[in-house]
C-alpha cells in the first residue's frame, strides 16, 4: 500500500488510534471524526478503554484505543482498521489484532527503547520484526523528537510538551487523508478557547505533523474518502449516553413535566448523570443519591410528585433497583429506567459491551410484574428511544426500561439536531375536575388504554394514597381478595400489551422477499445492517429486522417472522432474545448467532454465521 | 402563604378508613396527635404528602386524608427525598419504624439527615419487629429475648439520637406515644424546622414487646426517669421539679436542688439552637437510668436545606446560561456543522 504513488479514492476508511490511557487518543480521534463529518463523511466511533483509570505507563494493560470509521455507507465503527496509530510498543502489540492484514501502521519509533519494550514484554529490540509485521507497511515516525524540536522555543516544560504528542499523530493522519488543517485548527480553537497558549502549541504541532507527512513521504499515496449526501440541517457528533440525556430533556419539554434524575455512578452509564447534572441550565434536577436503590426510589417519589422521573444505571444497578421498579409497576407511576448494559454477571467486564440484561429487564422482579422494555439501536437512536421511553411511561403510567449498551453509549456518530416540532407532544393522562365530580378513584382507568389517571399533589380533591399493596379494582382501597388480585394482575398485563397500539411496526431491510430473515435487537443494528447488505451483495438473499420495542413487540411482528423459512437471531449473549421469540413462536425453528466476548460483533462474523445456517439447512 | 390563612381541623386530615392496628397499640395515639399537629400547622391536606416504608407504623398513610405513599421496606426516606426535591412546595412527612428506618433503611436514614432535606421524619421506636411477629430490631437492648433471639441478643443496639447526631443532624426531638401534649409539641416543632427533623417516638407494642418503655412511662416513675427539655429553660425534673442537671467535668450530673451545696443557679439552661452539638448529644444519650431520658426538642438548628439549594442552583445556572431550550443549548455548547 505504501509503495503506490497515486491519490486513491476510498468509500470508507477505518483509523484506530492507540496509546496509553493518558495519551489523548480519544481527543485526537474525536477531532479527526468531527472534521471528517464536516467534510461530508458519515462517521461512527468507538472507544475501547481499560477498566483501570491510569494503568502503569507503557504497560499492556494500560492501552486504550479509539476507532473511527468515516466515509459513505458507514453504520459501524468498522471490523478492522485500515490505519493503526500506535503511540508506544504496548499499543502496537495489543492493537495489531484489530488491523487489516494490508493495513498501515504509524508508530512513534522514539518509544522503541529497551525500557519501553521490556514493559510491553518484548523479547527482542525490534518490535516490528518480533510481531512479524512487513516493514513496508510501517511508517515509523520519531514523534517524540519532532515534538521536542517543534516546541523547543515554546518555553513549555517537558511534561507539557509531551501532552501534545497526540496532535502530532493527528497532523500526520490529517495529511494522509487530505483533511484541511484549517478545519482541525478551528475545532481545536473552540476546545482551547480559554487557553490560547495551549492552543498555539497544539496548532504548531498539528502543522508539524502535517508537514512531516507531506515532506518526507511525498511519494506515499494520500486518500480521498467518498462523501454521502445527507439530510440538510445542523449536525453535531453525539455519543449514546449524551443522546439519551438529551432525549429525556426533549421529552420533558414536550410533556411539560420537569425532569428529575435520581442516580448513582456506575460504568458505563455515568455519563448520563454527568450530562444531566450539567443541564441544570435547562432546569433539570439531577441528584446523585447514596446508592442505586435511593436512585430509583427518589425517582419514584419525584414521579408521584408530578415529574418526568428517571434513574440511570447498568446491570448490577438494575438488580438493586428491582424492588423499587416493582413498586412503580404496582403504584402505576411513570418511571424511566435506563440500563446501559455491560459485561456480567456480577462486576463482570464493566467497560465492555453485552446484551445480557434482557431477561433481567423483562422478568427481574418478584410477582407478575409486566412493564415496557425498549432498546436503542445506535448512538443517535438513544435520543429517539429515550424520548419514546419517556412518552410511553407518561402516557401509559408505567415504568419503562430502556436498554442501551456500552458500545452505543460510548460510540458516537453524526446527528442532525432536531427542531422542537419534529417530536410529538406528550400528553399526561391527568385527573380532571370533571372526573373528581363524578367520583374519581386512584385506579379508575381509561377504557381503551387501561391507563389510570395521574393526580399530582397540590390538586384539591384528589388526595389519595398509592403503595405496594394490592388494591380493589373498583374502590382502589387495599384488598387481599384473591379474585380481585387476579383481575388486577390481568389488567396490569393487558395495559402493557395495549402500548402496542402506539408504537411503529417493524421495518424490513434488505430483500423482503428473501427466505431468510436476520433478526436483531438494540445496539447490534449497524453490524447486522452492514452484514445484510454484504450478504445481498454476495447474492445471498436476506431480509433483516431490528427490534427496538421488545415488550410489547410491534403489532404484526410475529406474523412477519413466521413468513420466513429461516429465522436467525444474532445477539451478544447466549440466546436471550431468541428464547423470548421462541416462547412466542413455539413451533418455529429459531437459529442463533451468539457472541459474549465483551466486544461488538464483527460484520464478517454475522455474514459467516448466516451463510453457515443457510447452508446447513439446505443440506 | 395561602395555606397560612386557612384554618384546618384535625378531622380534615383524617379519612374514613377503619384503623387496623391492634387494640392498645401506641400508634393510635400518635395518629391522633399527628392529625392535630397538621391542623395546627395550617398546611392544606392537598399540599401534604405522607410517605412510609413497610411495617406496622408504615400503614399510617392509609389513615390520612392527604397525598400519601406506602412504599417498600426501608426506602421511605429515599422516596420522600424525591418528592421533596422535585416539589419543595409540598410538606413531606416520613413515617418509619426502628426496623424500617434503622436496619434495612439505615443508609437512607443517615443520608437524608446528612443532606438536610426538609423532611419530618417520625421514627416509631418499639424496639421490636411487630409486623413479622416479634423479632429483635436494631434498637432492641443487648440480651433481648425475642423469637429470633431465644437466648438473648448478642449485639448492641443503635441509639437513634446518636445516629442522628453522627449524621450531622440539625433537629432531634423525642417523645412517648402516651405523652399527648409533648408529642403535639415536638411534631409541630419538627414540621416548623426547615431541614431534616428526626422525632423519636418511644412507642409501645402491646403484643410483642409490651411495657418496653414502662420504666420511663409508668406514672410513678415518669417524673424521676425523664426530663422534659425546653429551649431557654432550666433543666429541671422530678416531682415538683426538685432535681436538675448540672455540669460535671465534661459530663452531666443529676442533683437535688438544696442538697450537696447545689442551688438553682447551678442547673443548666437548655440551648437547642446552639450549633455546637456537644451538650445536646450528651442530653440525647441519657437513658433514664443514671440520668433521666430527655424528651422534647433537644436540638433545633437552622442550616441550608437540600431542596432549596438545588432549586436555587437550578435557577442561578438557568439565568446565567440563558438557554431558550434544548436545541439552543446544543447549538451554543457543541461543535456543529451545516449540511446543505
Amino acid at each position: 500500500m505504501l509503495q503506490s504513488t497515486n491519490v486513491q479514492t476510498l468509500d470508507r476508511v477505518v483509523v484506530r488510534f492507540s496509546g496509553d490511557s493518558g495519551d489523548g487518543m480519544q481527543l485526537a480521534g474525536n477531532i479527526f471524526s468531527n472534521v471528517s463529518a464536516g467534510e461530508g463523511n458519515q462517521i461512527s466511533t468507538f472507544p475501547d478503554y481499560p477498566a483501570e483509570i491510569r494503568a502503569p505507563q507503557g504497560s499492556l494493560s494500560g492501552v486504550s484505543g479509539f476507532q473511527v470509521h468515516i466515509g459513505k455507507g458507514v453504520h459501524t465503527p468498522g471490523d478492522e482498521a485500515d490505519v493503526l496509530v500506535a503511540m508506544n510498543p504496548a499499543a502496537l502489540k495489543t492493537n495489531l489484532q484489530y488491523l487489516k492484514p494490508s493495513g498501515i501502521i504509524i508508530c512513534d519509533t522514539d518509544t522503541f527503547r529497551p525500557a519501553d519494550l521490556k514493559k510491553a514484554l518484548y523479547t527482542t529490540d525490534d518490535p516490528i520484526k518480533e510481531l512479524g509485521i512487513d516493514p513496508k507497511r510501517v511508517m515509523g515516525v520519531p514523534m517524540t523528537t519532532l515534538l521536542k524540536n517543534t516546541l523547543a522555543d515554546s518555553g513549555m516544560d517537558p511534561k507539557a510538551i509531551m501532552k501534545c504528542k497526540n496532535m502530532l499523530a493527528l497532523g500526520i493522519i490529517c495529511w494522509l487523508f487530505d483533511r484541511p488543517v484549517e478545519s482541525v485548527l478551528r475545532k481545536l480553537q473552540a476546545k482551547f478557547a480559554k487557553k490560547p497558549a495551549i492552543y498555539e502549541a497544539n496548532a504548531k504541532v498539528i502543522q508539524a505533523g502535517w508537514d512531516y507527512g507531506h515532506n518526507t513521504h511525498s511519494s506515499m499515496p494520500t486518500y480521498r474518502i467518498e462523501t454521502e449526501s445527507t439530510r440538510p440541517g445542523t449536525y453535531t457528533d453525539v455519543n449514546g449516553n449524551t443522546a439519551t440525556a438529551w432525549g429525556l430533556i426533549m421529552a420533558s419539554q414536550k410533556s411539560g413535566r420537569p425532569l428529575f434524575l435520581g442516580s448513582y455512578p456506575i460504568t458505563p452509564a455515568t455519563d448520563i448523570l454527568h450530562e444531566l447534572a450539567k443541564r441544570k441550565d435547562l432546569g433539570v434536577k439531577a441528584c446523585q443519591m447514596e446508592d442505586e436503590i435511593a436512585g430509583v426510589c427518589s425517582a419514584i417519589g419525584a414521579s408521584y410528585a408530578g415529574h418526568l422521573a428517571v434513574t440511570s444505571t447498568s446491570g448490577p444497578g438494575l438488580a438493586l433497583k428491582g424492588e423499587g421498579i416493582g413498586l412503580a409497576v404496582m403504584a402505576e407511576l411513570p418511571l424511566v429506567v435506563i440500563d446501559v448494559q455491560r459485561g456480567g454477571p456480577s462486576t463482570g467486564l464493566p467497560t465492555k459491551t453485552e446484551q445480557t440484561d434482557l431477561m433481567q429487564a423483562l422478568y427481574g422482579r418478584n410477582g407478575e410484574s409486566p412493564l415496557c422494555v425498549v432498546a436503542a439501536v445506535s448512538p443517535t437512536d438513544c435520543f429517539t428511544m429515550a424520548f419514546e421511553a419517556a412518552r410511553i411511561a407518561i402516557e401509559h403510567m408505567t415504568p419503562v426500561i430502556l436498554l442501551t449498551d456500552a458500545f452505543i453509549a460510548n460510540g458516537s456518530s453524526a446527528w442532525r439536531i432536531p427542531e422542537a416540532d419534529e417530536y410529538p407532544e406528550i400528553k399526561p393522562n391527568f385527573v380532571t375536575p370533571e372526573m373528581l365530580e363524578k367520583g374519581w378513584k386512584p385506579f379508575l382507568r381509561d377504557e381503551e388504554s387501561l391507563v389510570r389517571y395521574w393526580a399530582v399533589p397540590g390538586m384539591e380533591g384528589a388526595m389519595h394514597r398509592v403503595g405496594g399493596l394490592e388494591k380493589d379494582v373498583k374502590t382502589s382501597v387495599i384488598s387481599t381478595d384473591g379474585r380481585n388480585h387476579e383481575e388486577m394482575v390481568r389488567i396490569r398485563r393487558e395495559k402493557i400489551a395495549r402500548i402496542a397500539d402506539s408504537i411503529p411496526e417493524l421495518t424490513v431491510h434488505g430483500n423482503p422477499d428473501a427466505k431468510t430473515l436476520l433478526v436483531g435487537w438494540g445496539g447490534t443494528y449497524g453490524h447486522l445492517y452492514t452484514a445484510c447488505e454484504e450478504l445481498n451483495a454476495q447474492g445471498r438473499n436476506v431480509a433483516f429486522v431490528q427490534f427496538r420495542y421488545i415488550n410489547p413487540m410491534p403489532k404484526g411482528a410475529l406474523d412477519l417472522i413466521r413468513k420466513y423459512d429461516n429465522v436467525i437471531v444474532a445477539e451478544l449473549n447466549t440466546g436471550m432474545f431468541a428464547d423470548y421469540l421462541q416462547m412466542h413462536l413455539p413451533m418455529k425453528e429459531i437459529m442463533r448467532i451468539n457472541k459474549v466476548e465483551g466486544q461488538p460483533f464483527m460484520v464478517k462474523e454475522i455474514v459467516e454465521g448466516v451463510i453457515k445456517h443457510i447452508d446447513a439447512k439446505a443440506k | 402563604m395561602e395555606n397560612e390563612k386557612c384554618i384546618f381541623a384535625p378531622g380534615d386530615f383524617k379519612n374514613e378508613q377503619s384503623v387496623r392496628w391492634c387494640p392498645g397499640c401506641g400508634d393510635h395515639a400518635i395518629l391522633n396527635v399527628l392529625h392535630k399537629a397538621m391542623a395546627r400547622l395550617g398546611v392544606a391536606p392537598r399540599n401534604t404528602v405522607v410517605v412510609s416504608g413497610i411495617g406496622c407504623s408504615s400503614r399510617l398513610p392509609y389513615y390520612m386524608n392527604t397525598y400519601g405513599m406506602h412504599t417498600i421496606h426501608g426506602r421511605a426516606a429515599a422516596i420522600a427525598t424525591g418528592v421533596k426535591t422535585a416539589r419543595p412546595d409540598l410538606t413531606v412527612w416520613q413515617i418509619s419504624g426502628d426496623g424500617d428506618g434503622l436496619a434495612i433503611g439505615g443508609n437512607h436514614f443517615i443520608h437524608a439527615i446528612r443532606r438536610n432535606i426538609d423532611l419530618n421524619i417520625l421514627l416509631f421506636n418499639n424496639k421490636i419487629y411487630g409486623l413479622t411477629k416479634g423479632q429483635y430490631s436494631p434498637t432492641s437492648d443487648r440480651g433481648a429475648v425475642t423469637k429470633s433471639s431465644p437466648y438473648g441478643t448478642t449485639e448492641d443496639p443503635f441509639i437513634p439520637a446518636e445516629l442522628c447526631f453522627g449524621a450531622r443532624g440539625n433537629f432531634f426531638a423525642r417523645s412517648f406515644d402516651v405523652s399527648l401534649d409533648t408529642n403535639l409539641e415536638v411534631l409541630e416543632a419538627a414540621a416548623r424546622h426547615k431541614g431534616a427533623s428526626v422525632v423519636e417516638i418511644m412507642q409501645n407494642c402491646v403484643i410483642f414487646n409490651n411495657r418496653v418503655h414502662a420504666y420511663m412511662t409508668d406514672k410513678e416513675l415518669r417524673e424521676d426517669h425523664t426530663i422534659h427539655l425546653r429551649h431557654g429553660e432550666k433543666m429541671l425534673f422530678g416531682k415538683d421539679n426538685t432535681k436538675g442537671l448540672v455540669q460535671d467535668g465534661f459530663g452531666l450530673k443529676a442533683v437535688t436542688i438544696g442538697e450537696d451545696g447545689y442551688t438553682i443557679d447551678d442547673v443548666l439552661v437548655h440551648d437547642a439552637h446552639n450549633p455546637v452539638n456537644f451538650l445536646q448529644q450528651q442530653l440525647a444519650m441519657m437513658d433514664g437510668h443514671d440520668l433521666p431520658l430527655a424528651i422534647g426538642v433537644i436540638r433545633d438548628v437552622e442550616a441550608p436545606t437540600y431542596e432549596t439549594e438545588v432549586e436555587n442552583q437550578v435557577n442561578e445556572v438557568k439565568a446565567r446560561k440563558g438557554f431558550a431550550d434544548l436545541r439552543d443549548m446544543i447549538m451554543k455548547t457543541s461543535e456543529t456543522w451545516e449540511v446543505k
